[in-house]
């Protein structure tokens, strides 16, 4: 990866005034304790687990698009020597069908997916039988003897053609979402202007290099079902599919290993997940499923295909009155996972850090005859951002503005926070909890030294050159509460446990969380241990989604360490050193006087080690130098930012060259700037390639084009500009004591909406680019002012 | 994607992996396998024997005699991208290499396999074309030459019979001081071609154009030459003018139509890179003068 990452937070230098003398890991860039076992090659990604006598499961995928699933042949599989089993969906039908996410949206439950089909099939690639044998190269022979009879039914691949039939009394289109503030009609009625555009979004989705992989055994002894290699929410998981085999929850664990990428995707409940818990049980052996990538990108969870029209009313100086928008959401063939989340995401954050006084948005989920949709990185944001910023675009082209004029008079001024809007996302009401944006634009243009880049566009477009710069603004959603909880314990070494239900997708968890630990208790970060992804160490645990895991793990751990800490100097002034309370810190993992600077301290391992039951110990309290904590909070942080984009265009090929790539970033409070410029360089290059490479294609008949890397093009380092990356702590949330923000999708939510500007300034043809991603035949389709494909 | 069950081969010469090729039924050869492990994989192809030729050691290597190269069909490309005595007669090939696939492909990839393998959007069927390269093919009867026009029999088709094998290329020398110019558009750096054009140009004492071959890759069902192109050149003065006519008749080669690439947009690129890599092959050739 390319990149010259500028921060502005420099090592050990921090922006808000009211730097905690605590803080000596917090806002650190100290490097990533989770590194070691994956550099060696010690990883335990579930491709590298295995447990003696295990079967390999190989799942049977339907060949047709849509159809009556008439009758399924498994008897020349049955009769290979290697077959330990074939299951169709008759052997799995008391099953129920696979649970999602709920929102107040009713009426999802009959699109659900079965885990094996049952009466039709509605993708290429939904399992319709699975296959076991004790070796994988034999599961997959013996999965090329199962046939099936299908009669084909038509296909529906756009989710804005005409609604059809999902099954007999139920339509393709499997709900309508509306949200809606202020007096909408009142202000088109009164508006000076009416700007629309009319934009998509492509089909793409997170693309982990390690495809999915599942590892589930029974544990008879204990009756316990383990399933190995599930991540991202394992405590949700584990008690939904417990739900669906019949199980207490308490029969049931999950392990999550080290994982090649989450990006929203992976760890998700797919069909495959239930039906290897369910053959380990009863088929009394450990039963192992590792995707190839032919399914990972025809059967894991697609995304972002949305096409948005967008109007706004505004005033004479190009102020908005109201934004209504419409859009049709392209679910795939079933409501999985997720339910109506990312269309709902996409109305509620589709106006962005604007103010607007009046809001309506319009949701049509539709299924469709592909690969079921759910979350990828920056769910529904990505797409309401693109959308939305090319309205602003549009706005300022019909006003003679610039781009920036226009945001200027319609950001949200930092006065205006806590600034609430009267709708809600994801059942949550909104209240933008601090910000200030045009602060943000000011110093995104200085660290940009935009005049010296405008000149330099103009004397290369003198020397006949196609450049273009364009920017994105987006207002991200991070640290959805209410609550989260984390167990701190030291040991007699003085070493200490965090064990957290949080998941590590190989964002840098372990390492945050120990440095959030470190500087509330008082020791060494590397000496912090942390636990996560495990439901059998904790009891709950929010996984690791949504920007989620700083804010809400990192605020228990928080909490957790501050109650060790408290501990420890309350058992150490009753019972270790004769002196008050007030005068006792922990420094260096020491207990000391503070009065006395010179003493030596007492080692935090002595004072575990004093807290071992006794009498002594139970009388004062719990025994163990150990602790709870929970951390909650009322509503979400809202970090935002800015993306610009320096494109060149060949405008004879159609070719783009992103040559430069700047984020803005304002996070409130950044634990590891390191980890967060990684986690924003990362996005980076995933929105580049749903900007201008990645799409799934299908025919006409449903086939899905794009199954291998060959076809899926996902970005490289070739593709790859220099990130430049401007992280500002202007805006700290007042919602955690820390003032964190979430940093997971702040890479990726601006791109399209950047590099769509880009390209347009580029051409000279503002409005040009409405479809994602931005293909050279495309754009050379508009170059040539002809229909793209002519 | 795991293979189907195959025997394996690993032959030490040629004449045993003619002898393997006519005795096994439904049998491939490897060479190299940057194409036929993943085919193999993805199970579009389900040979029941492989007959691996890494072994043949005969088979690998450049000689460069006075009128000619000698290539063996096994030489790795990464081999023949960095030899620097046929990158000094014949630039075009390493020049060309630099696109095929990746370092790591071009360590295992061989010239044979990707010339029998016969993508339409490879480069180096393309670079064959435009330098009128000579392929020998080895039988049970014994060895054949034919010209690498009556290679391509159609769309990944070469013309090889089940029980032969390509042996070798020669591919003839260029004067010195010839131009070379290769342009390539894919959507990324390594991917197959969208469109590319091959080119090789000698100019007389009079700076006009003695001698021209213009070839397009990625277009058409089989990589081309440009007759219209060649003729347009002949005998002119590389203007403008005349560079511009000859890629225009580029434009009208045979195109692949597909869902994601539609035909007219493949032969306007394939226009677009004639004009580059005759620009390119122009500077040169002026540039070395003769």
């Amino acid at each position: 990866m390319s990149g010259g990452h500028a921060s502005s937070l420099a090592p050990g230098q921090r922006h808000n005034g009211d730097a905690d003398p605590r803080r000596r890991f917090v806002g650190a860039r100290v490097t990533r304790l989770e590194d070691p076992p994956l550099v060696r090659g010690q990883g335990t990604y579930v491709g590298n687990l295995g447990f003696p006598n295990q079967l390999h499961m190989r799942v049977v995928r339907s060949p047709v698009a849509h159809g009556v699933l008439r009758s399924i042949d498994t008897s020349a599989a049955r009769e290979h020597p290697g077959c330990r089993g074939v299951w169709t969906g008759q052997d799995v039908a008391d099953i129920p069908p696979i649970t999602f996410r709920p929102t107040s949206v009713q009426g999802l439950e009959p699109y659900r997916q079965y885990i094996l089909a049952r009466d039709r099939v509605r993708y290429i690639g939904e399992p319709v039988a699975v296959v076991f044998a004790a070796d994988p190269y034999v599961a997959e022979d013996i999965a090329d003897l199962v046939t099936m009879d299908i009669e084909a039914l038509p296909v529906l691949l756009s989710a804005d053609a005409p609604p059809g039939e999902f099954a007999p009394g139920h339509s393709t289109e499997a709900g309508v979402l509306r949200k809606q503030f202020g007096d909408v009609d009142a202000a088109f009625r009164e508006a000076h202007e009416v700007v629309e555009v009319d934009v998509r979004v492509g089909r793409h989705s997170g693309v982990p290099m390690e495809p999915r992989g599942a590892l589930a055994r029974h544990d008879h002894s204990r009756d316990v079902i383990e399933l190995y290699g599930a991540g991202k929410r394992p405590h949700a998981h584990r008690d939904a599919v417990a739900a669906l085999l019949g199980r207490s929850p308490v029969g049931m664990h999950f392990y999550e290993g080290h994982i090649g990428g989450g990006f929203g995707v992976r760890g998700e409940i797919y069909p495959e997940d239930v039906l290897v818990c369910l053959a380990a049980l009863r088929l009394g052996r450990p039963v192992k499923w590792i995707e190839d990538r032919r399914e990972n990108l025809l059967a894991c969870n697609h995304s972002r295909e949305q096409h948005h029209v967008v109007r706004a009313a505004l005033d004479r100086d190009a102020r908005i009155l109201a934004i209504d928008a419409k859009l049709w959401h392209d679910q795939g063939a079933y409501i999985r996972t997720h339910g109506a989340r990312v269309p709902d995401m996409a109305m509620g954050t589709l106006i962005g850090g604007y103010h607007v006084p009046a809001y309506r948005a319009v949701g049509h989920i539709r299924l469709t005859n592909k690969t079921p949709a759910a979350t990828y990185r920056s769910p529904g944001r990505f797409e309401s951002t693109y959308a939305c910023e090319r309205l602003m675009d549009a706005v300022a082209e019909r006003f003679g503005l610039s781009p920036i004029e226009v945001r200027r008079r319609n950001l949200i001024r930092r006065d205006q926070y806590p600034y609430p809007r009267p709708m809600e996302i994801l059942d949550h009401p909104v209240e933008l909890d601090s910000g200030d944006f045009p602060r943000l634009l000011d110093r995104t243009l200085e660290h940009l030294r935009w005049d010296d880049l405008q000149a330099e566009i103009a004397r290369r477009r003198d020397a006949g050159e196609c450049v273009g710069v364009g920017m994105g603004f987006f207002m991200e959603k991070s640290g959805l509460g209410p609550v989260d909880g984390a167990k701190v314990n030291v040991d007699t070494r003085g070493k200490v446990q965090v064990v957290t239900g949080s998941s590590s997708i190989g964002q840098g968890v372990e390492t945050v969380m120990a440095q959030i630990c470190a500087d509330a208790l008082g020791v060494d970060y590397a000496d912090v241990k942390v636990i996560h992804g495990r439901t059998d160490m904790i009891d709950y645990g929010i996984g690791a989604h949504a920007s989620r895991a700083t804010v809400m793990t990192g605020g228990a751990t928080r909490m957790a360490a501050l109650n060790v800490r408290r501990k420890a100097l309350e058992f150490a002034a009753a019972h270790m050193i004769e002196a008050p309370i007030e005068v006792l810190d922990i420094v260096d993992g020491k207990v000391v006087r503070t009065d006395r600077p010179g003493e030596p301290g007492i080692p935090l391992g002595r004072v575990a080690a004093a807290l071992a039951p006794s009498p002594e110990v139970v009388a004062f309290g719990i025994p163990g130098l150990t602790a709870e904590g929970w951390f909650e909070t009322a509503g979400l942080t809202h970090p935002y930012g800015i993306h610009t984009a320096v494109v060149k265009v060949d405008p004879d090929t159609g070719g783009v060259t992103v040559e430069r790539f700047h984020v803005a970033y304002d996070i409130g409070c950044a634990i590891n700037p390191m980890l967060v410029e990684g986690q924003i360089v990362g996005g980076v290059a995933q929105g580049l390639g749903g900007a201008l490479l990645e799409e799934f294609v299908y025919d006409e008949r449903g086939e899905p084009l794009s199954v291998t890397f060959a076809d899926y093009l996902m970005p490289t380092a070739r593709e790859m500009p220099p990130v430049e990356v401007l992280l500002t702590e202007d805006a700290p949330s007042p919602n955690n004591a820390l003032g964190m923000k979430g940093a997971g999708e702040a890479g990726i939510t601006g791109v399209g909406a950047a590099i769509a500007a880009a390209i347009d300034d580029a051409i000279g043809k503002p409005g040009a680019i409405r479809e994602l991603p931005v293909t050279p035949q495309r754009l050379r389709a508009i170059l040539a002012g002809r229909p793209a494909g002519a | 994607m795991k293979p189907p069950p195959f025997r394996y081969h690993d032959p030490d010469s040629v004449e045993e992996a003619i002898g393997l090729l006519g005795r096994l039924e439904n049998a491939r050869l490897l060479a190299g396998g940057q194409s036929l492990m993943p085919m193999l994989n993805m199970r579009f192809v389900l040979p029941d024997h492989l007959i691996d030729l890494a072994r043949v050691e005969a088979l690998r290597g450049v000689r460069l005699e006075a009128d000619r190269a000698r290539i063996g069909a096994m030489t790795v490309q990464r081999d023949l991208e960095r030899d620097a005595a046929l990158a000094e007669r014949l630039p075009l090939v390493a020049e060309a290499l630099r696109w095929v696939g990746h370092r790591q492909t071009r360590n295992r990839g061989t010239l044979g396999g990707s010339l029998c393998h016969l993508d339409p959007a490879a480069e180096l069927p393309a670079v064959c074309a435009v330098l009128d390269a000579v392929v020998r093919v080895r039988g049970p009867g014994g060895e054949r030459q034919l010209a690498f026009a009556d290679f391509p029999l159609g769309y990944m088709t070469p013309a090889i019979e089940p029980d032969e094998m390509l042996v070798g290329v020669e591919l003839p020398l260029w004067p010195r001081g010839h131009g070379h110019g290769f342009a390539e558009f894919a959507r990324r750096h390594g991917d197959y071609a969208i469109a590319l054009a091959a080119v090789q140009l000698a100019l007389d004492a009079s700076g006009r154009i003695a001698r021209a071959a213009v070839a397009i890759g990625g277009v058409g069902p089989a990589p081309v030459r440009v007759q219209a192109a060649e003729r347009a050149l002949l005998g002119e003065a590389p203007t403008d003018a005349v560079l511009a006519a000859a890629a225009a008749a580029c434009r009208e080669v045979e195109a692949m139509d597909d869902v994601q690439v539609p035909g007219t947009y493949r032969r306007q690129l394939a226009g677009v890179m004639a004009r580059r890599a005759l620009a390119d092959a122009v500077a040169r050739a002026s540039a070395q003068g003769t």
